[in-house]
């Protein structure tokens, strides 16, 4: 499978304390790659340099390269902007803005002017609701808050928000924590099905979820990334001890 | 046994000190209304509330004339327009600046600074109208032939506005900063700039909070006295134009209270004429203004 993004010797730093350590990974187009680790060991802030998220955070200072088709996302000349509708997001909590659930979804193409007439932006909306497998549900309340929307919803919500600016990589943030069993299940269906058009790197806590909707998985431990490798594989024939120890429960 | 009893100890103290907060406002009211209906017996109603002069005095017959209340508050509209014009978008725009743009040190130093602004006594924002702008105001419409008095609507309104700027930035940056950090990640996410986020996220997400502080600030322009006093006159004039001189309503109750006088004539009680008619205008302002903000949180929860 053709490299979608390509990480080499990733050092990152939050002021003086030093939050990831030569990172260097690679992950494959058109697949899921889960990143799993104890609390605190870096795979978020991993993610977050993927769309360069972190640059919102002061006193921040990468060192290396993200390659993104074979371009450093980190160069100079490249507009952060432009980066971010190429690279989406999903995050932990869902956090769909306090308007209607129609204006949550067209957000997106309208900062970045992608329709001509109403009813190409309409069109954007209901495809972007299809995907995310949420239409039928929302279908007759679109002006609505989004707010109003269960939490399930709401995160379902948010990815097809993401989906509405045509990305090729969706980053996800631990996207199910907040959620129950039954909602859980719907977005990991929905992640299985996503993944036929778009890149998909997603942090989680939940291993069996990690095993269920990736491809390929990276165990993040103290700021390194310890192993990462073919899914199955990982789960069942960890190279290193520590792998070892945090699939089988023995800590993390 | 004992701490149960402890408890509903606290509980009726706590419930007298509530109570106690509300008896003092229905007694407010309720002396204001009395008041108010003894000036209502000698002056009619509809010659308060409709007059188009304010120039309040007996005759030798004992009827009471000039006591009509618009020349004031137009006077007052007048002045709260100028005001609210001046502190509520330059008060956003700080608001936005601190909470979404400045460095956390920059932020450290501006809002103390901000913040001892508005503690400063209108009286010396009154000086500052008095002595400060209107020589200025005077001198830079003369400049353009326009003869200005010292006394204008337009010198009080502007300082009155600088008086509420921080009022209004300090209410507004809190409505901001209290935002929920993932919203901006969530804008931020989609490619959005910072004043795109702003724009389409931020101020609609702190639109009830933000229309809460424009509403404080309006209240306070209302109410304001002594800036008036100085920079406005006494003048009840009937008059839109900013230029000239204008009185307000609660000017006039400070006039007609001054010195020691007996509530007996038509005179002093037309201050609580007016005393009552400013707090059923406040009063109305204010439950429009929940009726809106709820409907908005209804919306847009």
């Amino acid at each position: 499978m053709a490299p979608k993004i390509n990480i080499k010797q990733l050092n990152l730093f939050y002021g003086d304390k030093q939050a990831l350590f030569n990172v260097s990974l690679t992950l494959p187009a058109f697949q899921t790659t889960a990143l799993i680790g104890p609390s605190g060991c870096g795979k978020s802030s991993f993610l977050r340099c993927l769309n360069r998220m972190n640059d919102i955070i002061p006193n921040i200072h990468l060192e290396g390269q993200v390659l993104l088709e074979g371009q450093d996302i980190y160069a100079p000349s490249v507009d952060v902007v432009a980066l971010r509708t190429r690279v989406g997001m999903v995050f932990q909590k869902p956090n769909p803005f306090p308007r209607s659930i129609y204006e949550n979804v067209a957000y997106g193409p309208r900062i970045h002017s992608l329709f001509k007439t109403k009813a190409q932006l309409d069109n954007i909306v209901e495809n972007s609701l299809i995907r995310a497998g949420l239409w039928g549900e929302v279908k007759d309340r679109l002006s609505q808050p989004a707010t109003r929307l269960s939490g399930g919803q709401q995160q379902r919500l948010c990815i097809a928000r993401a989906i509405a600016v045509n990305p090729e990589v969706i980053l996800m943030d631990e996207p199910c924590s907040a959620l129950d069993p039954i909602a859980t299940a719907k977005v990991e269906e929905l992640i299985d099905e996503l993944r036929e058009k778009f890149t998909i790197v997603i942090v989680t806590h939940n291993l069996q979820q990690a095993a269920r909707v990736s491809q390929q998985t990276a165990f993040f431990h103290s700021g390194y990334l310890v192993e990462a490798g073919e899914t199955g594989a990982l789960f069942t024939m960890p190279e290193d001890e520590r792998t070892q120890g945090y699939i089988t429960g023995r800590y993390g | 046994m004992r701490s149960l009893f402890l408890e509903r100890i606290v509980h009726i103290f706590l419930l007298i000190c509530a109570l106690a907060a509300i008896i003092v406002t229905i007694g407010i009211v309720v002396s204001l209304i009395g008041e108010a209906f003894r000036f209502f017996a000698r002056v009619s109603i509809f010659d308060f509330l409709f007059g188009l002069t304010w120039a309040p005095h007996t005759l030798s017959t004992g009827e009471a004339k000039g006591f009509g209340i618009i020349p004031l508050f137009i006077g007052t509209a007048l002045i709260t327009l100028i005001a609210m014009i001046v502190a509520v978008p330059c008060g956003t725009l700080v608001a936005i600046y601190l909470s979404e743009y400045a460095s956390s040190s920059t932020r450290q130093i501006l809002k103390p600074l901000l913040e001892t602004l508005a503690g400063i006594p209108t009286l010396v924002y009154g000086f500052f109208a008095a002595t400060t702008l209107a020589p200025f105001l005077k001198n830079f419409a003369e400049f353009f032939h326009i003869s200005l008095s010292s006394e204008s609507a337009l010198n009080a309104g502007l300082v009155m506005g600088i008086m509420i700027l921080p009022y209004m930035s300090s209410l507004a940056e809190d409505a901001l900063h209290h935002l929920p950090f993932n919203l901006r990640e969530g804008s931020m996410g989609l490619g959005a700039t910072s004043s795109e986020t702003i724009l389409r996220v931020l101020l609609p997400a702190a639109f009830p909070n933000l229309m809460a502080a424009f509403l404080l600030s309006l209240s306070r322009a209302i109410g304001e006295t002594m800036i008036v006093v100085m920079a406005a006159g006494l003048s009840a004039n009937l008059t839109f134009n900013p230029l000239s001189a204008v009185t307000t309503v609660t000017v006039q109750i400070v006039n007609l209270l001054t010195g020691d006088q007996e509530f007996d004539n038509a005179k002093t009680l037309a201050a609580f004429g007016l005393g009552f008619v400013l707090f059923i205008l406040t009063l109305f302002l204010n439950i429009l203004a929940l009726y809106g903000i709820k409907r908005y949180k209804r919306i847009y929860g």
